[in-house]
């Protein structure tokens, strides 16, 4: 909101520097944006007429211009094209310095001298209009040689452009914010008494409001409170030009002396009010309802609404509260915006003026269902004074029996409508409370002095000496401050209240102390080692986009439906990542086009998944399914499938997961579309039989491998042969991994070393291709048992003399006792039963 | 010209080669075959200018017919054989990753780095966990209660204006959302407190929020925040001043302070806007922060009562605070990052700047 230090002054003495005042609003939370000076630097323009209008040789831009500032032709050179022989402009003569400190000298353009400078809007800082010079001649009186300012009635002025927080419609205006910023300065603020009628012309009409209009409240759950005035004798026409040009400051347009008066009174008191053409409402009167469904009706920026419908909104029924004329034609959305049919023209001469209170909820429904967001529905809808009707009335019917000429003349009586307003708020609150709460010491009457100029009352039930409830106020809160709820939530409000006219600077600061430990969790510690696993793997981390396209999810090889967003940001974009793939591949591409696609990039985030079943109560949350998951890509050169296996070691490592399987990619246990050269991964807890008679127990992690070169092709990600590149794939889901119920982790207690010496063993089996690797390495370790320290793949090797669908796989084990070195007896026997392990399904044979 | 020239038998004998081709190479041998220059149909087309107009017309259309025929048979076993192609290669490319080898795979020359997001959340949380916070998180989807209700932002209230919600199609319109804010893990702890005894509460709650906001400079619709949340025996605003102080020095500097001043959000009260001295200038006046020597960082206040009450909390036996910053903002002043969408462009440049 844009706040004139001259419109505040109308309410409280302000002095002092601009600055100063800004940094006390800033404290009060009425934060300034921006400061603006006005007017400043415009005391050497001066009104000149234009006479003469010349082309200069060789010069298609700028002109030669002749005008007169009072005292004979002065010739400029000007480059806008806005204005013709006989215009009044504004002129800086030489030696004049604009708004921003820039002199004006006598300069040669084109072989033309020119001795000043026609101005535009922006050049004297007043409007953005920078294209043309401005135009004066509809300003009143002006004349060739007056001062521009005086012509205006432009003085010195300086505007805060200030935030105002949602919960305040009270200071959402220029008397609101004066009281408060007058209450820390400690200044006398008062409002103005005005009287409706005795400042209007005498009524002539005789009449009083009742023999003119008539009033009708149907709905009175979404209007309470409904007030109509009558203004007759009026003429249309232009606003003074202090009235508009405080406007103009305020940020808004001059319209005409009615529409004018109407924002004024909105803008220095925040209610919004709407004038009605009388003659033009259907039986000269209004009745107030509820919209029916499926109602229409033109509202003033020429728009069909269709009103009365339930929008998307929770709990939204679909309520709108309609103004009509008296033979029930719609002439308003009540607390939004007018309707066109009412609208007051060139030729109204009897206004209806509407001030009314209606419910916040409402209007904000309205407000939303239409995405109409007006003026007055933002402050409607944070909630207006229902007892500031009056004023605001009164302070219209004073501005326009001011500004609507001689004739104008204000009917007796208000028509007033009153239902079920809120009532000032009454509470009870603590003066150990309050210190509870803020860390202060405040006495009871300390609370209340810095309530009082707010307009908040408090007065002392029970003294602060007369024991453990001492120090009780009954507070008062005036209508105009809505935010401030009843008891017992209230309590904390005025709290807020009593901090912030002391002053949140000068509240104390002390650093609180408990005896509990701050920590990370194990899966938080756990998930931080993972990620530098990764990056020692020379991968960086990426982040990539939660919304993704129907194509993305496709080639994340999740079949519909998916989480959709209702109101994406970019329409493709719709969904919610099943995958972290088509991203990272993304990255990789964008790296690559910059000559950077040798890379190997990871990320931890979620991915989500639809939800078998919505959760039916709305606090049971969360209601989707999410994991939290680990994808890798390996783009580095000659990367591929065993990139990931070995990153996969290096955290199973890390982590010392105590057992793991990998398991072909379409087996039992994974489910991984477009699986290529894929395998998924598995915690093992107990092992149950396969092949080698062991039984266990998987839990999917996820999946190791290299990335489908069909996706990798089809998302673009392309070699300079054009063929997909590889792509080695690690994707894990953390949320599994890091559990150490699901997955166990090597024990905690140490296991001694043997002091003895060890004995390596090397066995080559010839395995069928359908039996893993890692299976016979788990029979070997199994059958090895405690004496076997450890076992490791050393050669792999395919060839005629293996057999055809075989392939010889040679382990090296190390064998050792805790208690003596084993001999060759064990040795053999040990040798032995690892082989009779292996070969007992019959799937392979020793070598 | 013969006027035996069967057409239907032209494209029925073309479909037997066609369904009998095997393999890419054959597939393209049997494309010319039925469609060449020298295939049948080519000829008879060769042949329509010795016919009178009528019959070369209906001919021509019937050739046409037949060409259009082959043509997407051709296509369509050309799909096939690719897929059938691609199914065997992945059947033949299998391999058993178990028969790992260690050793066998060339380790990185270089090191991978941390996205600088997370590196400033782990910064972060240790400052946090230093100061006695344990760190909590919260999902990224949640119900309309947990992200408004239960922080008294009931439906339509205005305050809801103060974030752009991305609403999803799971349940009733708009009773399910990306989370704004960070907030909601606030009522996740504090409503598991209620029901295992777990007061006190002294958590930070980092993690990632979405608002439906174009991006800039200064802004991305997806975003990280970083929530801290206290409820304990005879907490005040004094603590909340106190504990942002000791953050402000302890992450930014010792020559950076805070300072609060009167700010609105339905679940605070009293609520403050929280800003920090500005980095560049080091509260000299800068255009960074405008000439004030200061730049705004965060929220925070007293849990409002409504809070309290939602979660079955006795505000006059515990009282808390809570407040709440931008993680990717922090990065954004420490590190002078002009623009905030280089931090999800991903490019490795930028990334291994951190």
């Amino acid at each position: 909101m844009r706040v004139p230090l001259s419109w505040l002054r109308d309410f409280a003495p302000f002095d002092g520097d601009p600055a100063g005042l800004g940094a006390t609003l800033d404290d009060l939370g009425l934060v300034v944006e921006e400061i603006q000076r006005v007017g400043e630097g415009l005391g050497d323009v001066v009104i000149a007429r234009v006479d003469e209008i010349a082309l200069i040789t060789g010069a298609d831009k700028i002109r030669r211009i002749v005008v007169d500032a009072g005292d004979g032709p002065i010739e400029v050179v000007c480059g806008a094209w806005n204005f013709e022989v006989g215009d009044l402009v504004p002129l800086a003569p030489v030696g004049a310095v604009l708004p921003g400190g820039f002199a004006i000298g006598r300069r040669k353009m084109k072989g033309v001298v020119s001795n000043g400078m026609l101005c535009s809007g922006r050049e004297l800082e007043l409007t953005d209009d920078g294209e043309g010079i401005m135009v004066l001649n509809r300003v009143e009186d002006a004349h060739p040689g007056q001062r521009f300012t005086e012509a205006m009635g432009i003085e010195t002025d300086v505007v805060f452009d200030i935030a105002v927080e949602a919960n305040r419609p009270d200071a959402w205006s220029i008397a609101g914010v004066a009281r408060d910023l007058a209450a820390r300065l400690g200044l006398p603020f008062t409002i103005p008494v005005v009287d409706g009628r005795a400042s209007a012309g005498v009524g002539d009409e005789g009449g009083s409001i009742e023999a003119l209009t008539s009033v009708r409240v149907d709905d009175a759950e979404l209007c309470p409170r409904f007030t109509a005035r009558v203004i007759t004798g009026v003429v249309v026409g232009p606003s003074p030009k202090w009235l508009a040009h405080r406007l103009s400051l305020a940020g808004m347009r001059s319209i005409n002396n009615v529409v004018d008066a109407s924002n004024y009174v909105m803008l220095e008191l925040g209610q919004p009010t709407h004038p009605y053409d009388l003659d033009r409402l259907g039986g000269g009167g209004l009745v107030i309802r509820r919209a029916a469904q499926g109602e229409t009706i033109i509202t003033l920026d020429g728009v069909v609404r269709v009103l009365g419908r339930p929008g998307p909104g929770l709990d939204d029924t679909g309520e709108d509260c309609l103004i009509c004329d008296a033979e029930g034609t719609p002439v308003g959305i009540g607390g939004v915006m007018g309707g066109a049919s009412s609208e007051i023209g060139a030729d109204t001469t009897r206004v209806l003026l509407e001030t009314a209170y209606f419910v916040p909820m409402a209007i904000a429904r309205t407000s939303k269902r239409l995405a109409l967001r007006t003026e007055a529905s933002a402050r409607y809808e944070r909630g207006c004074d229902p007892e500031g009707i009056d004023r605001a009335a009164d302070r219209f019917c004073e501005l326009l029996a001011m500004t609507a000429g001689s004739t104008a003349s204000v009917a007796s009586g208000t028509i007033d409508i009153r239902g079920d307003v809120p009532t000032p708020v009454k509470l009870a609150v603590r003066a150990s409370r309050v210190n509870d709460l803020l860390g202060t010491g405040f006495t009871a009457s300390q609370i209340a002095a810095l309530l009082d100029p707010i307009g908040i009352t408090a007065e002392e039930v029970r003294a602060d000496d007369e024991g453990p409830d001492a120090g009780v106020l009954q507070v008062t809160v005036p209508t105009f401050r809505p935010d401030i709820r009843p008891a017992p939530m209230g309590e904390s409000d005025i709290i807020e209240e009593v901090a912030r006219t002391y002053g949140y600077s000068r509240l104390p600061r002390r650093m609180p102390a408990w005896p509990q430990p701050g920590r990370l969790t194990v899966y938080q510690r756990d998930r931080r080692r993972l990620k530098e696993v990764l990056c020692g793997l020379g991968a960086s981390e990426a982040w990539t986009s939660t919304f993704v396209t129907d194509f993305d999810q496709t080639m994340s090889g999740v079949d519909p439906p998916y989480i959709e967003v209702t109101n994406p940001l970019v329409e493709s974009e719709r969904y919610l990542r099943t995958s972290m793939v088509p991203g990272l591949v993304r990255a990789v591409i964008y790296n690559s086009e910059r000559r950077q696609g040798d890379i190997r990039l990871f990320e931890v985030g979620t991915v989500f998944h639809y939800p078998e079943s919505p959760p039916v109560d709305p606090e049971d949350g969360p209601p989707a399914d999410m994991s939290e998951r680990l994808c890798a890509v390996f783009c580095a050169e000659g990367d591929d499938a065993w990139t990931a296996v070995a990153a996969w070691h290096a955290i199973a490592e890390a982590l010392a997961i105590a057992d793991w399987s990998m398991l072909a990619a379409g087996g039992p246990t994974t489910a991984v579309l477009h699986a290529y050269r894929s395998a998924g991964l598995s915690s093992v807890v107990e092992t149950p039989p396969d092949e080698f008679g062991i039984t266990w127990k998987p839990t999917q992690l996820g999946v190791v491998g290299e990335l489908d070169p069909y996706i990798v092709g089809s998302l673009g990600l392309l070699g300079r042969d054009g063929r997909a590149r590889r792509v080695g794939w690690l994707d894990l889901d953390i949320g599994i991994l890091l559990d150490r119920d699901s997955v166990p982790r090597k024990p905690e207690v140490s296991r001694p070393i043997s002091r003895f010496p060890s004995s390596d063993l090397d066995l080559a089996f010839a395995v069928d291709n359908d039996i893993p690797a890692g299976g016979v390495e788990r029979a070997l370790r199994r059958a090895g048992g405690d004496r076997l320290e450890s076992v490791e793949l050393f050669d792999v090797f395919r060839g005629d003399v293996v057999g055809e669908g075989r392939r010889s796989l040679a382990f090296r084990l190390r064998l050792c006792s805790i208690d003596h070195t084993l001999n060759d007896e064990e040795l053999a026997e040990l040798r032995s039963r690892c082989i009779a392990a292996v070969e007992k399904g019959g799937k392979a044979a020793l070598r | 010209m013969s006027t035996a020239l069967d057409i239907d038998g032209l494209v029925k004998n073309a479909e037997v080669a066609i369904s009998a081709a095997r393999t890419t190479e054959a597939i393209r041998q049997v494309a010319t075959e039925v469609g060449g220059k020298r295939s049948p149909l080519a000829e008879a087309h060769r042949a329509l200018g010795a016919l009178e107009p009528e019959a070369r017309k209906e001919l021509g259309r019937l050739l046409h017919e037949a060409r259009t025929t082959i043509d997407a048979l051709v296509e369509r076993r050309r799909t096939e054989i690719r897929f059938a192609e691609m199914q065997a290669t992945m059947e033949s490319d299998r391999i058993d990753l178990s028969e790992f080898i260690p050793g066998t795979v060339r380790s990185s020359p270089t090191r991978g780095h941390l996205h600088l997001v997370s590196q400033t959340r782990d910064a972060l949380e240790d400052v946090f966990v230093g100061m006695g916070f344990e760190v909590a998180e919260g999902p990224d989807i949640e119900t309309d209660w947990f992200n408004f209700g239960a922080l008294n932002i009931p439906p339509a209230h205005p305050a809801r204006g103060m974030w752009d919600t991305f609403y999803l199609n799971l349940g009733t319109p708009e009773s399910t959302l990306l989370r704004t804010h960070t907030s909601p893990v606030q009522i996740h702890l504090m409503e598991a407190a209620v029901v295992n005894g777990g007061l006190p509460i002294h958590a930070v709650m980092p993690g990632r929020c979405y608002r439906r906001d174009t991006p800039d400079a200064r802004h991305l619709p997806v975003f990280h925040q970083i929530e801290g949340l206290v409820v304990d025996k005879g907490i005040t605003f004094a603590d909340l001043a106190g504990t942002i102080e000791v953050f402000t020095t302890a992450y930014f500097g010792s020559d950076i302070h805070s300072r609060l001043r009167p700010a609105y959000f339905p679940f605070t009260e009293p609520s403050a806007e929280f800003e920090v001295t500005c980095t560049i200038c080091h509260g000299d006046g800068c255009r960074t922060c405008s000439q004030t020597g200061w730049i705004e960082l965060g929220g925070c206040g007293m849990v409002d009562p409504a809070v309290f009450d939602a979660v079955g909390i006795d505000p006059d036996q515990w009282t808390g605070f809570a407040f709440g910053f931008g993680i990717d903002r922090c990065a954004q002043m420490r590190h002078q990052i002009a623009d905030m969408r280089a931090l999800n462009e991903n490019d490795i440049r930028f990334l291994r700047q951190f």
